[in-house]
């Protein structure tokens, strides 16, 4: 009877789990193992069945000098917009946490880029950067200085692009860490204060490794947005000039549905897939180790 | 917060001095200056794009020629449809599981939970090439529910439901059952309505997503009758169609403007659901 009991609980459980487990098959889990399948074949011709030609896929792909130039790109485009939409975020943090006249309206203006779509950030941003009428130029003729093609010229195309996503991100990790200084027990600054600290030395020997846990969540969620978001490419560069801003998520999807390579596309997939491994392992080892000593 | 017991301390602490005054109030207009100029381009005449000018005329003509110039009406309904239709779905797929998770004795529990998880990395956009031959095979190219469906069983909904359901005492359970209730009605009588704060973070965060979402919809749609507003508005101010840039930005304030108001509107709520949300 007990037993029967616990078998119908499982049973029910199961039925439960049903219909997400049948999505996340569809769309998560089948879609990765076909994709490292793709990446080991080549299509056959004329309906001829598709060829295993091992790593063969990925060979080619390491003698791409274009994958290597989007590879690069994706890093510094990481190096770019990670360390810095954190620096300003707990930078921006510390500013409204501190008693601030009309600190409603700044924390908002920080926080606005969050809820915009990247697509109309993007488009909102063009107006800056565009050659002959945008503002950036116009301001820089009008003190005098020749303009700067910021979408145009690989040398300045990508660090544009870093801009304006630092801009969209970092009132989104402002408000984790806003959050997380709101948890500091005041004591700790009274303390401080009566020891006579100064406040450089406080926020270094205190505040910082308190937020030690904020700043790692904050730093995988912006690991992964620098390779999950390539929606403002598709307004401001397409990822030109040559290639200059290209990222790896949008090499899929130019080898995918405009050269219509789909191997080439799953074999850059993979690439992807690993780094999200990495970036996951991050997560699950150090994070949810550390975050708690609080 | 503020329980002092120092007479001397909450002023002179946290009052900031006059430079970082000066630096929090200089980001913030930096910060906003790109969505005000945005406003300034669209309610004035293309002229007056780089001409600030307290007396240039308003006109709401970049508004109208935006909404003529592209279906924007049905790009909107489409939205409207996809957010409501992806989060009421999430809700019933994300309850269900999180529920077993949380109080069956399911075996293998745990590692069907990481399984779960893996799902916070490997997004439906990740996997477009694979996702788009998927979505085709079933035949939900160009539909509503082809761009919602992969998003459906959120590993993220799913987690935070459980996380929220594991908190409920049993008792309320246990006197739920005494009454005579079955497996579903308790989780609709004493465990829904226990976790309402928690649909409401997940819901504006996963609204955002959804109303925001971008390269999965332009993959999987290739009309008028099913893309959203997002797609739209990428085909309308893709730089080589030419429109004049004071209707694409009138076109960019219509597509952002109803989540805007409700963040606006709503600004804590928003602002605490993303916390909530994302403290995992």
């Amino acid at each position: 009877m007990n037993l029967n009991a616990h078998r119908t609980m499982q049973l029910y459980g199961a039925l439960l789990l049903l219909p997400a487990a049948l999505l996340l098959t569809a769309f998560a889990y089948l879609p990765t193992v076909t994709t490292v399948i793709n990446s080991l074949f080549l299509p056959g011709f004329r309906g001829e069945p598709a060829a295993f030609v091992g790593l063969d896929n990925y060979r080619v792909l390491m003698d791409d000098p274009t994958f290597w130039k989007v590879a690069r790109n994706n890093l510094l485009y990481a190096l770019g917009t990670v360390p810095t939409s954190m620096a300003l975020a707990l930078g921006m943090a510390l500013l409204v946490n501190a008693r601030l006249p009309g600190r409603g309206l700044v924390r908002m203006a920080y926080f606005t880029p969050t809820i915009l779509p990247m697509i109309a950030a993007a488009n909102i941003w063009m107006f800056f950067y565009a050659p002959q009428i945008g503002l950036f130029n116009k301001l820089l003729g009008a003190l005098g200085f020749a303009g700067v093609n910021w979408l145009g010229d690989p040398g300045v195309a990508l660090g544009s692009v870093i801009v304006m996503s630092v801009w969209k991100e970092a009132g989104f990790f402002m408000i984790f860490y806003l959050a997380a200084l709101q948890a500091i027990p005041p004591e700790l600054k009274e303390a401080a204060d009566l020891e006579g600290t100064s406040r450089r030395s406080f926020f270094w020997r205190v505040t910082f490794p308190l937020l030690m846990p904020t700043t790692l969540f904050v730093l995988i969620n912006a690991l992964i947005n620098a390779v999950r978001v390539v929606d403002h490419l598709f307004i401001l560069t397409k990822g030109g000039p040559n290639n200059a801003t290209n990222l790896l998520l949008y090499y899929v999807y130019e080898n995918a549905f405009s050269f219509f390579d789909r191997t080439m596309a799953a074999t850059i997939t993979v690439v992807i897939l690993l780094v999200l491994a990495v970036v996951a392992t991050l997560k699950f080892t150090i994070l949810d180790r550390r975050t708690h000593y609080q | 917060m503020s329980t002092s017991s120092f007479p001397v301390s909450p002023r002179r602490t946290l009052a900031l001095p006059r430079l970082e005054t000066l630096a929090a109030w200089l980001l913030a207009v930096i910060w906003i200056f790109p969505l005000l100029y945005a406003v300034w381009a669209a309610i004035h005449p293309p002229a007056y794009m780089v001409r600030f000018d307290l007396l240039a005329p308003l006109t709401l003509d970049n508004f109208t020629n935006a909404w003529a110039q592209a279906p924007f009406a049905r790009d909107y309904l489409n939205t409207f449809a996809l957010v409501t239709g992806v989060v009421l779905a999430q809700f019933v797929v994300c309850t269900l599981a999180a529920f077993a998770f949380a109080r069956f004795p399911i075996p293998g529990k745990n590692l069907l939970f990481m399984l779960v998880l893996i799902q916070l990395f490997v997004f439906p956009e990740v996997l477009i090439v694979e996702n788009y031959r998927i979505a085709s095979e079933l035949g939900l190219i160009n539909t509503i529910t082809g761009i919602g469906l992969p998003y459906v069983a959120s590993a993220f909904g799913i987690f935070l439901l459980r996380q929220t359901f594991k908190t409920i005492p049993r008792e309320l359970e246990d006197a739920a059952r005494i009454e005579g209730c079955g497996w579903l009605e308790i989780l609709w009588k004493v465990y829904v309505p226990l976790a309402k704060p928690t649909y409401l973070a997940y819901g504006l965060v996963s609204i955002s997503h959804h109303w925001n979402n971008f390269l999965w919809p332009l993959v999987v749609t290739n009309s008028v009758e099913s893309r959203p507003l997002t797609v739209g508005l990428g085909v309308f101010s893709a730089p080589e169609t030419g429109v004049n840039w004071a209707t694409v930005s009138a076109a960019t304030l219509l597509s952002i403007a109803p989540l805007l108001v409700a963040f606006l509107l709503f600004q804590r709520q928003f602002v605490q659901s993303f916390l909530r949300a994302g403290i995992r």
